[in-house]
């Protein structure tokens, strides 16, 4: 096996890390490890090393070989491989379809549930019902409880009337 | 322009201050990273742009109530020296201490509030609390920055949170932490396994100061990883349990320490307080590693009289920029030595050695 991280020794330091229910993986030569501070628990942590080696990867191949630019900002991926820092807050539209791998290694969820600032606060919580309604408007059809949908359908015409387009903020 | 070093608090009030559990946690601090919405991330703007959001978001973070009779500043200001300070206090980041044009710092009277300007993000808030209260932390940033969030247009996308500079802080932009001083883990030689265990639990443990940097005496940075997924008060439980359950090894480990090897430990106690107190030379790092002894010993009550705090002054007083801000001329490095063992063997002139209880009958305790 080989080194993950310059891909030419062989690898001896073998690391397992068990976040929630995802398991990372990370194999390095002896002088990685060391230069990465493996052998130094108190500078470790495996997320560390993970961020540095597989996002830009993940972004070159979801771009296919073709350089993306971020068009508010101008930011690269090339870019992205050497700071490991995005460009502007656009740069997370730019580059979704890579990140997206990413984010899944490196946190609990890839949706946000906290705090959200308050302008967006009601919004966001109309869309949350918006979300239930309509599933439980689809389980009453699928059960053929035309009552109960009719019902469920008059609140949701309600709701996204109150909150005018929602839609922007419910994804 | 206000001085910094009239601003600061005293070495010696900073040690007084109390807090719970604060014989093994030093101290909390909760912090928060937001972008504006329209400018590019500190890192890749120009400097320009750098500047124009400084002088956006510098005047909404000094006209919040909290900030009253503030100290802010751009940081091409601020001396090498007394940027040097800041990081030596926590205030800010040694990336933060590397900028200039561009960047600023917003500091309250009684240092519980620090607000970076163009660090890693065009803003890293954090409210810090001495001993374990990462609660009160929490709802103290919380409440601050809401109220920024109502003079500033935030980064913020339904999905992902508010966005950030670094993939890592995306989403609550949190940062949930804790410094330790675990010197009976450390004796036990079971610090490593400890790590191994937090890290286990998607936490990190860090050095004194932060990222990358080695835990000088005995002193461990704990911290949250994940920011996405979550929500903040779940972050800041989930720290707050293993925390209790790393104070509680901590305890154990002194008290088992003391009962099967009190040999070890009043050897090395003994050992630091003879050095500290005749020693005419002695370097930053060998201070600190000395003084975590010291302070073990104080915890257990070797030395009746000394006050944990005298200890605390001198983990600060004795690092290399806080020793060189009391003299005018710059010193050396070997001036530096000389200098630091002056103070420590004046300020614990009036420390008696070490008391060793004779051993109990083994019935007690």
């Amino acid at each position: 096996m080989q080194c993950s991280i310059c891909k030419e020794k062989p690898a001896t330091v073998h690391l397992t890390q068990i976040v929630g229910d995802k398991m990372q993986k990370l194999d390095l030569c002896e002088e990685c490890a060391k230069a990465k501070g493996v052998n130094d628990p108190a500078g470790f942590a495996l997320a560390d090393l993970m961020l540095g080696l597989g996002a830009s990867q993940e972004i070159e191949q979801a771009a296919g070989g073709t350089e993306v630019k971020c068009p508010r900002c101008g930011f690269t991926q090339a870019d992205f491989k050497k700071s490991g820092r995005l460009g502007c807050s656009d740069c997370y539209k730019t580059f979704a379809e890579g990140l997206g791998g990413l984010l899944k290694t490196m946190h609990k969820g890839t949706r946000h549930i906290g705090k959200a600032p308050e302008a967006l606060r009601g919004a966001r919580d109309n869309a949350d019902k918006l979300k239930t309604l309509q599933k439980k408007l689809a389980k009453a059809i699928e059960g053929e409880n035309f009552e109960e949908a009719a019902q469920l359908r008059d609140e949701i015409k309600q709701l996204s009337e109150r909150s005018g387009s929602p839609k922007n903020l419910a994804r | 322009m206000k001085d910094l070093h009239e601003f600061l608090i005293s070495p010696a009030e900073t040690a007084r201050r109390h807090g719970p559990h604060d014989r093994i946690v030093m101290s909390s601090r909760v912090r928060l990273a937001r972008n504006l919405r329209d400018s590019s991330f500190p890192g890749w703007a120009k400097k320009p742009e750098r500047v124009k959001i400084l002088e956006a978001i510098r005047p909404a973070v000094e006209s919040l109530p909290e900030m009253k009779d503030c100290f802010s500043e751009a940081m091409d200001n601020l001396g090498a020296l007394d940027k040097q300070i800041l990081v030596e206090r926590h205030l800010i980041s040694r990336e933060h201490a590397a900028k200039s044009a561009g960047s600023g710092l917003v500091l309250n009277r009684e240092e519980t509030f620090s607000v970076m300007i163009n660090e890693e993000d065009h803003l890293r808030m954090q409210a810090l609390r001495p001993g374990l209260q990462l609660k009160q932390a929490w709802n103290a940033i919380d409440h601050f920055d809401s109220e920024l969030e109502k003079k500033l247009d935030y980064a913020f996308d339904g999905d992902l949170g508010y966005l950030t500079a670094c993939p890592t802080n995306l989403g609550t932009g949190i940062r949930v932490s804790a410094m330790l001083h675990l010197p009976g883990l450390v004796l036990a030689e079971q610090i490593n396994p400890i790590i191994q265990s937090v890290n286990k639990l998607g936490l990190a443990v860090r050095g004194l100061y932060g990222e990358g940097t080695e835990a000088l005496g005995n002193v461990f940075q704990v911290s949250n990883q994940m920011t996405l997924g979550e929500n903040e008060p779940m972050i800041v439980e989930r720290l707050e349990k293993v925390l209790s359950q790393i104070i509680e090894h901590e305890e154990n480990a002194r008290q088992t320490l003391l009962e099967k090897k009190p040999k070890t430990v009043y050897n090395h106690i003994g050992r630091a307080y003879g050095i500290l107190a005749n020693a005419h030379s002695i370097s930053s790092k060998e201070t600190m590693n000395l003084l975590s002894l010291l302070r073990l010993g104080v915890d257990i009550t070797l030395f009746p009289g000394a006050d944990r705090a005298l200890v605390d002054e001198l983990f600060l007083t004795t690092q290399p920029a806080h020793l060189q801000k009391q003299y005018s001329d710059k010193l050396t490095a070997e001036e530096r030595d000389l200098i630091r063992a002056d103070m420590v063997r004046e300020r614990l002139k009036n420390v008696s050695r070490p008391v060793i209880k004779p051993s109990p009958p083994s019935t007690a305790n």
